[in-house]
């Protein structure tokens, strides 16, 4: 093993628990609170964090379809925020 | 004509009226008419063959595995019975255009009377038993939409809930007997059946078998004690009566007995049976029939008596009984559909068919009164009519017929039959049309049109000539006897015959018709007894026992049925607990074979996280909104599990249903309160938590004990790694088995799918039309409003974002046979992409730009799968054997094309119509009238703003 794939795996885990870090974080804002908004955003920060964590394990395991899992995330995990968010601003999200 | 199509003719025509329906009265007839012509002229082309004494048999195996096959056999006994259902249903059609009035629905009655006609025309025809009993309950269905086919009246339905309760029951029990028959003989076919005469009656299993296929006979052919249900029957338009009540329906029991005659004939157990059920339905069916003041009831308890006749006739077992019954039921077809056509033109005309209003109708209706008179008399035994033939050949047999060791108990029985048969046959004719002109009819009557009075007309025609000259049908009558009786009797009677001399018959012919006459004088004490005297009203019991049978099933299923779901899964959960435990505590467990694996500290945070999120739903769970984001968490937790542990087709269909379970649930809860009110009592939620926690604790029980171990059998995994590519053309090894190895499997799923979305529709349709309409309108928002209702931001992010989805969607369609992917995964993002546009622009913006209805979409997708599976029958596969080629076009590089990709077309097109209709019902639940309705995509549009120089065209978003 080269220095520099040593270095790159280290980079990997590094940025792997970060993610779960911000995650774990996100989940404790998420639970505390205190209003409904902190909570979906919360949700929110969590769909990011989990969309870096598919595709730093993507990386790490070198499989490629993770990314396109990722993209999936990416295209559409904006849709259940915006519903949420809807719902409270509107009570109804299709209108 | 081919015996299929002869039986099939009915059948497709009865598509036919209801597309005719627009066209007018008489053009939906015409057609209807055509259809039974065609078919009739079918049968006349196989009366050579019939004649010559040959069997017309046509077959193609359906299942025969089973000993099911599509099995057509046309004799002598079919052939006549075929003509008469052929024959009278075309003057049922041409009465029954004149007589229904404007206000029904001619379509719908002709199309119920073909398919009646078309199953009839079956069970005469039928060669296989189990082919017999299929058309068999065909007949007890369509008899139960043409009695019910007047359903604004009360009388209509309960007759044909009755008639079908009867005849459906009897029809089981047939079944039965039929299975018992066809196990006997080895095999289902009657042409089989009929020459296995000895090793029938010698099997133990007659009795049994002779027992339940009676009990549907008599059940069908309304014989004692099952007689009841053909009274109330009579609430049917009198074309239906007449139709099924007097010349066909009725005679499919006494078909079947004619049909099983060769082998069940000539046995004590058929004898006793059959000869006393019909000899007490005959009775007591003419003596009911005299106190009859509803002419259609009256002729329904008649009808009754001389099916008893004929039962009792084919009962004796002798050869003269089996041509007097096949006699008898010609007779009995002609004059009976006469007089209930007749009735229904009094009831027509007069609007009465009580005979206590009637009256004096000879000088008012003389055609209707010469053809009535004439059937009447026939049925009543007038010499030179046809009913006084077969009526002395019935008299005949019965002085030659001994049971229980009496030779006066038939004699005498079939006298007072008669007798009593021939007082109301002149209590029809004198209390209807003799008599003096009354004037207080309910209506004035007078004959009606031609078309009317010359169905009945040419009927009462044929009695006249059938009567004066026998010779005409004497041969056709012999040869429809040989069919019934087979190799099992030979006949000895050479001629039908009116005058047979001075014999015993014709004294108690003679008894009948004076006795009838002397008892309608006594008509009225008599009536006075009969009124005052109880008995049981058939009606009532059964309405009773129908009440008792209910409230045994409710004392059955409601201790087990009783709505809670929190019970069923209790119950559920704690029989897989224990059955469980049981397995594990006396089976033997193998040793552990693997490692238990180090988890690192991302996945150990994940399932923190994903615990954490799940307790949090069980403390939170009463706050709706929390709980729904609480969801959120682990869903995609569960995702990134899925990706983590290699499953990415796992984590993108979890994915993506996770985001639409959100929409969904989100516009569910925008009709329910946002918290959950405490309504279990404190105990009952620690039962469910200790039940909850007990399972929970299973399952990891279970998972911990696989993951340690091998399975002990290899699994089928090896068989579906080993063969997807070379047997399915994939190497996604998920997608193959969805598509292919399981995929008439799928095909069930996109079916249950497409009705779930359906339902939903169905429901929240009956919702919006119900009374919770007024509730739904008057709705208050339980929080202020706020923000724009269609921002412009997500207006322009969803537009732009739309092809993309797409994009992907088709990609990943595409892609789905041999990479991650395929049709639901396709379909969900398509319909996320759709979603998107109606959050962000609204319902109707969005409807109205809808294309294609999301119905339709779903059964486009059904089809398209449904297609691509009989596609494979072309080539001789059986359905679903899926294909696939590669084909290279140039420039490009070789490509692969799979039937398979046809078939998760179907998928795809099914998710997305079934995901889109349940979200837009659920949508349209919140709909109002007074809610602003947008015709533009956003509220706030810069462009429109400038194009109307700053007017106040904008939208507020209050």
């Amino acid at each position: 093993m080269t220095s520099a794939d040593g270095l790159f795996e280290i980079a990997l885990i590094i940025a792997l628990i970060a993610l779960a870090a911000g995650q774990i974080l996100s989940m404790a804002r998420l639970v505390i609170g205190p209003t409904v908004a902190d909570r979906i955003l919360a949700l929110d920060t969590m769909v990011i964090n989990a969309l870096g964590l598919i595709v730093v394990l993507g990386i790490y395991q070198g499989v490629k379809v993770y990314f396109e899992v990722a993209l999936l995330v990416a295209m559409l995990g904006f849709v259940s925020t915006v519903a949420l968010a809807r719902f409270i601003l509107r009570g109804d999200i299709i209108e | 004509m081919s015996l299929f199509l002869l039986v099939a003719l009915p059948f497709f025509g009865a598509l036919l009226p209801g597309i005719m329906n627009s066209a007018g009265r008489s053009a939906c007839a015409g057609v209807t008419f055509t259809v039974s012509l065609a078919a009739f002229v079918g049968l006349l082309t196989n009366l050579p063959a019939i004649l010559a004494g040959q069997t017309v048999m046509a077959r193609i195996d359906w299942m025969p595995e089973l000993g099911l096959n599509f099995t057509l056999m046309l004799d002598g006994l079919g052939f006549f019975f075929a003509l008469l259902i052929l024959g009278i249903g075309m003057l049922i059609i041409v009465y029954g255009r004149n007589y229904l009035s404007r206000e029904d629905n001619m379509g719908e009655f002709f199309t119920y009377l073909l398919l009646f006609q078309g199953a009839m025309v079956g069970i005469v025809m039928s060669d296989n038993i189990l082919l017999l009993l299929v058309f068999w309950e065909l007949t007890s269905l369509a008899s139960f939409l043409l009695i019910g086919y007047w359903k604004h009246l009360a009388e209509g339905r309960q007759g044909a809930r009755m008639a079908l309760t009867v005849t459906g029951m009897g029809g089981l029990s047939m079944i039965g007997g039929m299975l018992i028959l066809g196990q006997i003989v080895g095999s289902y076919d009657l042409s089989v059946i009929l020459q296995n005469r000895e090793a029938i009656q010698a099997d133990p299993m007659f009795l049994p078998a002779l027992i339940l296929i009676l009990l549907g006979c008599f059940t069908k052919s309304a014989q004692f004690p099952f007689h009841f249900w053909l009274p109330h029957a009579m609430a049917a338009p009198t074309p239906v009566s007449a139709y099924l009540h007097s010349a066909t329906m009725v005679k499919a029991g006494i078909f079947l007995m004619a049909r099983m005659w060769p082998v069940f004939s000539g046995t004590p157990e058929w004898f006793y049976l059959v000869t006393s059920a019909g000899l007490i339905t005959m009775v007591l069916g003419a003596v009911i029939a005299l106190f009859k003041h509803d002419l259609k009831s009256l002729l329904a308890f008649s009808t009754v008596s001389h099916l008893g006749l004929i039962t009792m006739l084919l009962g004796t077992g002798t050869a003269f009984g089996a041509l007097a019954a096949v006699f008898h039921i010609l007779n009995h077809a002609t004059f009976k559909a006469a007089l209930f056509m007749s009735a229904g033109i009094v009831d027509h005309e007069a609007h009465t068919r009580d005979i206590r209003r009637l009256g004096g109708l000879r000088h008012l209706m003389p055609v209707t009164f010469t053809i009535a008179t004439v059937a009447a008399l026939s049925m009543a035994g007038i010499p030179l009519l046809n009913g006084f033939l077969s009526k002395e050949m019935m008299l005949e047999e019965a002085h030659h017929t001994v049971l229980f060791g009496s030779h006066w108990l038939v004699p005498v029985m079939a006298t007072v039959g008669s007798l009593f048969s021939a007082a109301y046959c002149f209590r029809f004719i004198g209390h209807t049309f003799l008599g003096p002109v009354r004037d207080d009819y309910p209506h004035k009557p007078h004959d009606p049109n031609a078309g009317m009075w010359l169905p009945p007309a040419l009927l009462a025609v044929l009695v006249v000539v059938i009567g004066v000259a026998p010779f005409l049908v004497q041969d056709f009558v012999f040869l429809v006897a040989k069919a019934v009786m087979g190799d099992a009797a030979v006949l000895k009677t050479k001629y039908i015959k009116i005058w047979h001399g001075l014999t015993p018959a014709l004294y108690m012919s003679l008894i009948a018709v004076f006795g009838g006459l002397a008892v309608l004088m006594l008509f009225k004490p008599l009536s006075k007894i009969w009124e005052t005297t109880p008995r049981p009203e058939a009606k009532v019991i059964f309405e009773a026992m129908i009440a008792a049978f209910v409230r045994l099933s409710q004392v059955l299923t409601h201790p087990l049925h009783n709505g809670s779901f929190t019970r069923y899964a209790m119950i559920g959960v704690i029989a897989m607990i224990a059955a469980g435990y049981h397995a594990y505590a006396t089976g033997t467990v193998a040793a552990p074979v693997r490692a238990i694996q180090s988890a690192g500290p991302v996945p150990i945070a994940g399932w923190a996280m994903l615990v954490a999120a799940t307790c949090g739903l069980v403390i939170m769970h009463r706050q709706r909104l929390l709980a729904l984001i609480l969801i959120g968490i682990v869903g995609l937790m569960v995702s990134v599990g899925f990706v983590y542990l290699s499953a990415p087709d796992l984590a993108m269909t979890q994915f993506t249903v996770e985001v639409v379970t959100i929409i969904l649930l989100l516009l569910a809860l925008n009709f329910l309160p946002n918290q959950t009110p405490v309504e279990s009592t404190t105990l009952r939620r620690t039962r469910d938590a200790v039940v909850s926690v007990a399972a929970g604790l299973a399952t990891f029980g279970l998972a911990y004990h696989y993951l340690l171990r091998d399975f002990i059998d290899p699994s089928i995994s090896e068989f579906h790694l080993a063969n997807s590519y070379k047997g399915g053309g994939g190497t996604n090894v998920v997608n193959v088995i969805l598509v292919d190895f399981r995929g008439f499997d799928t095909f069930g799923e996109i079916i249950v799918l497409g009705i779930a979305a359906l339902l939903i529709y169905a429901l929240t349709e009956a919702l919006l039309n119900g009374p919770v309409r007024r509730r739904l309108l008057n709705r208050v928002p339980d929080q202020p409003r706020s923000g724009d209702m269609h921002p412009m931001m997500m207006v322009v992010v969803t537009r732009v974002i739309m092809p993309v989805v797409l994009l992907v969607g088709f990609y990943i369609f595409l892609r789905g046979h041999n990479e991650p992917g395929g049709g639901f995964i396709a379909g969900l993002i398509v319909s996320i992409a759709v979603v998107m546009q109606y959050m962000a622009s609204g319902f109707s913006w969005a409807s109205a730009r809808l294309k294609y209805p999301y119905h339709g979409v779903i059964g486009a997708g059904v089809l398209v799968a449904g297609l691509t599976g009989i596609g494979s029958w072309f080539v001789g596969k059986p359905f679903l054997t899926s294909d696939f080629t590669y084909v290279r076009i140039p420039p490009f590089y070789k490509f692969e094309l799979a039937t398979a990709a046809l078939f998760d077309l179907g998928v795809f097109l099914a998710v997305v119509g079934a995901v889109m209709l349940s979200l837009e019902s659920f949508s349209r639940l919140a709909r109002r009238a007074d809610s602003a309705e947008n015709e533009h995509p956003m509220d706030i549009d810069p462009s429109r703003a400038v194009s109307a120089e700053g007017s106040t065209d904008m939208k507020e978003g209050n």
